[in-house]
């Protein structure tokens, strides 16, 4: 990497920048056992709660910990009221996009995506196409992960508008954090998180199907089985509704029931968690067992709402993901206040030329890749490892996008050998509904192995609590 | 609430039970097992216990003679064995897990931390001398899941069904440690024959009744008053009587539309106990009685299963 990445806590070296200088002041004077202590405090607090995700591919029920970090990352308020609106903008702009792309379609008629792009990608979803959902909403929930690049610039590296996960973490490590640090937070002003399920439901109920009074609303889950089980639970209990599996619901007249002791009763809200391929075997994948034979015809009905929405992957694809600037300027007449990180699309002729000639300095990944999987990672890669890449980059250039490495910035973490800098990136969870809100802050992500940029949890990434700090 | 979960919740429950249940077997024969002269007693206590809790078969598989130590291990820790103390904790755990939302977050803590000490008590293991010592363990661990059950849950319809588990499961294992020991309450034994102090040591400790015994009778140890307290008591907690006036009273508070005649069996059954007198259950045969009173606990949870937690699907 050319150049030197951010520092969110020290401006250089041992001198702190001004939002955490009260923090580095206590940090100096905790003694080494007690941090070593209350660290230790937290893995076994984290196991009795059972804070755990399943890892897919091992043995039936292993269940690991996400590790946290004590270190929290710290935003000054400024900051996070630029990325705040910044976050809206982008959240109004693609929830219009999809409400376009399943209705008129202007945004491809203007030629200002490719429609080939659209109508052809896998998660485009001809049954959503003139469906009304209320309120026009489609994500309801969007994850939109956040990078500060070397000039400490914020940018987004992705839209997560399908079923993002990750929320629970978030309130998990501010409880565990003021319960091992309940001094830090009389001596900061730290802007609450914890109202994030009210919020989250009051979100889900107002875009229930219109004329309902009380909606019913319940968290559609894979079961106990799935890797964010955990998260599924703690937020169906936090907002006081049913966790249901498909198994629990079933459609008649065109209308969604669970089955309970007390009978059939009729459910108005489902906050899905599993992919639209599991929703429903009579249109989906037919194998699914997870889902609810005949909910897309109660949905079309317009009997159920479903969030997110049937058909939002179109608008988080990687190959999508460069148009998003041109969505906000086509539908909001504004130009982007959070700009992407440069992006080649393999797709073009000139672009994929670059590309090749490149691929030592670049991150190259596949358009349908998640999880930090199916990624070419070019300075920290073998020549074999880049050769790989670039066979299937000159096979299907299409399915593939390039961005520089990024110097994404650190934050001092707890390490076998002490603090050290380590990568980091924020996931700010955005509600959309009858407003569009966001609790302060979001999920810090930290790549916990020296020099690594991938924070995922299932390849070796960690989390710490997210301040954002009211001067 | 969802049929699943009150499943889910009915099972949890039972299996804690369960574990509990089997503690105090392995804890009643694992003292008779340090009196000495108790060999013969012993293997033939524990032979007609394994028989009558359906154990001996799995437990042929891996032993061949009945040797009480291999029992006991078998019995509280074996990990392939699905009934033991083991298995049964995790199984409360996972049926915990698939609703940890509907529990209160003390009991799915004190049910995950159980599970989890529970494990790494089994891999740490290195002698046989500590069995007493777990099965000590699941005692409290027991006492302590019941406490927080009822401390901290909301009277509601999980809360019911938590418990209709939990009478369920100790009626059928009280009506199970009596069938091991019939040959002994059986008419005739009273006069003239000496009982066998062992014995009556394992049969009221398995239920945790011996010092009830002392406390209600205030005299020596006959095998007619010791059916009346196991079978007839009202106020003793693991009585055939006490469970079904739970289960029964547990049942009426989730009625719905369909439970109208598992709730009439039910109260049948409680009836039934309630204005039955000891000799009438000596005079027809206290065998026969134990198994029908098995056979009848076996449809009331069949019933509960499908007017409630597995209803039939819909079409």
């Amino acid at each position: 990497m050319a150049s030197q990445p951010y520092d969110e806590m020290y401006l250089k070296d041992d001198v702190g920048r001004s939002h955490y200088q009260r923090y580095t002041r206590w940090l100096n004077d905790q003694p080494a056992e007690r941090l070593a202590q209350k660290r230790a405090e937290a893995d076994a607090l984290f196991h009795r709660v059972g804070i755990t995700f399943a890892v897919y591919g091992q043995e039936e029920g292993a269940e690991r910990l996400i590790p946290f970090d004590i270190v929290p990352r710290v935003l000054p308020v400024e900051e996070w009221i630029r990325l705040e609106s910044g976050l809206k903008q982008r959240v109004r702009a693609l929830n219009a996009f999809i409400h376009d792309i399943y209705h008129d379609q202007q945004i491809l008629n203007a030629g200002v995506i490719p429609a080939e792009q659209i109508l052809c990608n896998s998660q485009y979803r001809p049954e959503m196409q003139g469906v009304d959902v209320p309120g026009g909403i489609y994500a309801h929930i969007a994850g939109i992960d956040i990078v500060r690049d070397d000039a400490g610039e914020f940018r987004v590296l992705e839209d997560n508008l399908r079923v993002p996960s990750g929320v629970s973490y978030m309130l998990e490590n501010r409880k565990m954090m003021m319960r091992l640090f309940p001094e830090l937070f009389s001596e900061h002003r730290i802007a609450p998180v914890d109202h994030y399920p009210d919020v989250l439901l009051d979100n889900l109920r107002s875009v229930a199907p219109t004329g309902v009074a009380d909606p019913i609303v319940v968290l559609l889950t894979a079961g106990a089985h799935n890797s964010a089980y955990f998260e599924h639970a703690f937020l169906a209990q936090q907002m006081g509704i049913e966790l249901v599996e498909g198994q629990d619901l079933f459609v008649r007249d065109e209308a969604v029931f669970m089955r309970t002791t007390q009978g059939p009763q009729r459910v108005d809200v489902i906050y899905r968690r599993i992919d639209d391929d599991f929703m429903d075997p009579l249109v989906f994948r037919p194998d699914s067992m997870l889902g609810v034979p005949g909910l897309l015809t109660a949905y079309r009905a317009g009997h159920i709402t479903i969030a997110n929405a049937i058909g939002t992957g179109v608008a988080d694809d990687k190959s999508v993901y460069p148009y998003v600037p041109e969505m906000i300027r086509f539908y909001l007449g504004q130009s982007p206040i959070i700009q992407n990180v440069h992006t080649w699309i393999l797709r073009r002729k000139e672009d994929k030329e670059y590309v090749l000639a490149h691929l030592p300095e670049l991150v190259v990944k596949e358009v349908h890749g998640a999880g930090g999987y199916g990624m070419l990672i070019g300075p920290a890669a073998t020549k074999a490892e880049i050769d790989i890449f670039r066979q299937q980059i000159i096979a299907t250039p299409e399915r593939y996008i390039a961005q520089p490495t990024l110097a994404l910035s650190t934050c001092p973490t707890f390490t076998d050998t002490g603090l050290a800098p380590r990568h980091i990136d924020l996931r700010p969870f955005v509600l959309s509904g009858r407003d569009v809100t966001i609790v302060p802050g979001g999920l810090t992500r930290v790549a916990l192995r020296a020099g690594s940029l991938v924070v995922n949890s299932s390849q070796g990434g960690g989390t710490k609590d997210t301040w954002v700090l009211e001067s | 609430m969802l049929s699943r979960t009150a499943d889910h919740l009915y099972w949890m429950s039972r299996y804690i039970e369960r574990a509990e249940s089997l503690a105090r077997l392995v804890d009643a024969h694992y003292r008779m097992s340090l009196l000495p002269h108790s060999g013969e007693t012993l293997a033939q206590s524990l032979g007609s216990t394994m028989t009558a809790l359906h154990m001996e078969e799995a437990y042929r598989e891996k032993h061949e003679t009945i040797e009480p130590r291999a029992v006991f291990e078998f019995v509280s820790l074996d990990r392939d064995y699905g009934g033991s103390i083991f298995s049964c904790l995790r199984s409360a755990r996972e049926n915990a897990r698939a609703v940890r939302g509907s529990l209160t977050s003390e009991l799915w803590e004190t049910l995950n931390s159980t599970w989890l000490d529970a494990r790494s008590q089994a891999a740490r293991r290195s002698s046989r001398a500590d069995i007493g010592q777990f099965v000590e363990w699941v005692k409290e661990r027991s006492h302590l899941t019941r406490g927080v059950t009822i401390g901290t849950m909301l009277r509601d319809e999980a809360f019911h069904f938590t418990r209709i588990g939990t009478f369920l499961e100790r009626a059928d294992s009280t009506a199970r440690i009596l069938t091991a020991h019939q040959s002994d309450l059986l008419p005739g034994a009273d006069a003239g024959v000496v009982p066998d102090p062992y014995q009556w040591s394992v049969l009221l400790r398995a239920l945790s009744a011996f010092e009830v015994y002392r406390r209600v009778y205030r005299d020596v140890i006959t095998p007619f008053k010791v059916a009346q307290l196991l079978i007839l008591r009202d106020d003793m907690p693991r009585s055939l009587l006490r469970c079904c006036k739970e289960v029964y009273t547990n049942l009426k508070s989730v009625s719905n539309e369909q439970s109208a005649e598992t709730e009439r069996r039910a109260g049948e059954m409680h009836a039934m106990l309630h204005f039955t007198r000891m000799e009438e259950i000596t005079a027809s045969g206290l065998p026969h009685f134990l198994e029908s009173f098995l056979a009848k606990l076996r449809d009331l949870g069949d019933r509960i299963a499908s007017d409630f937690l597995v209803p039939p699907a819909e079409a």
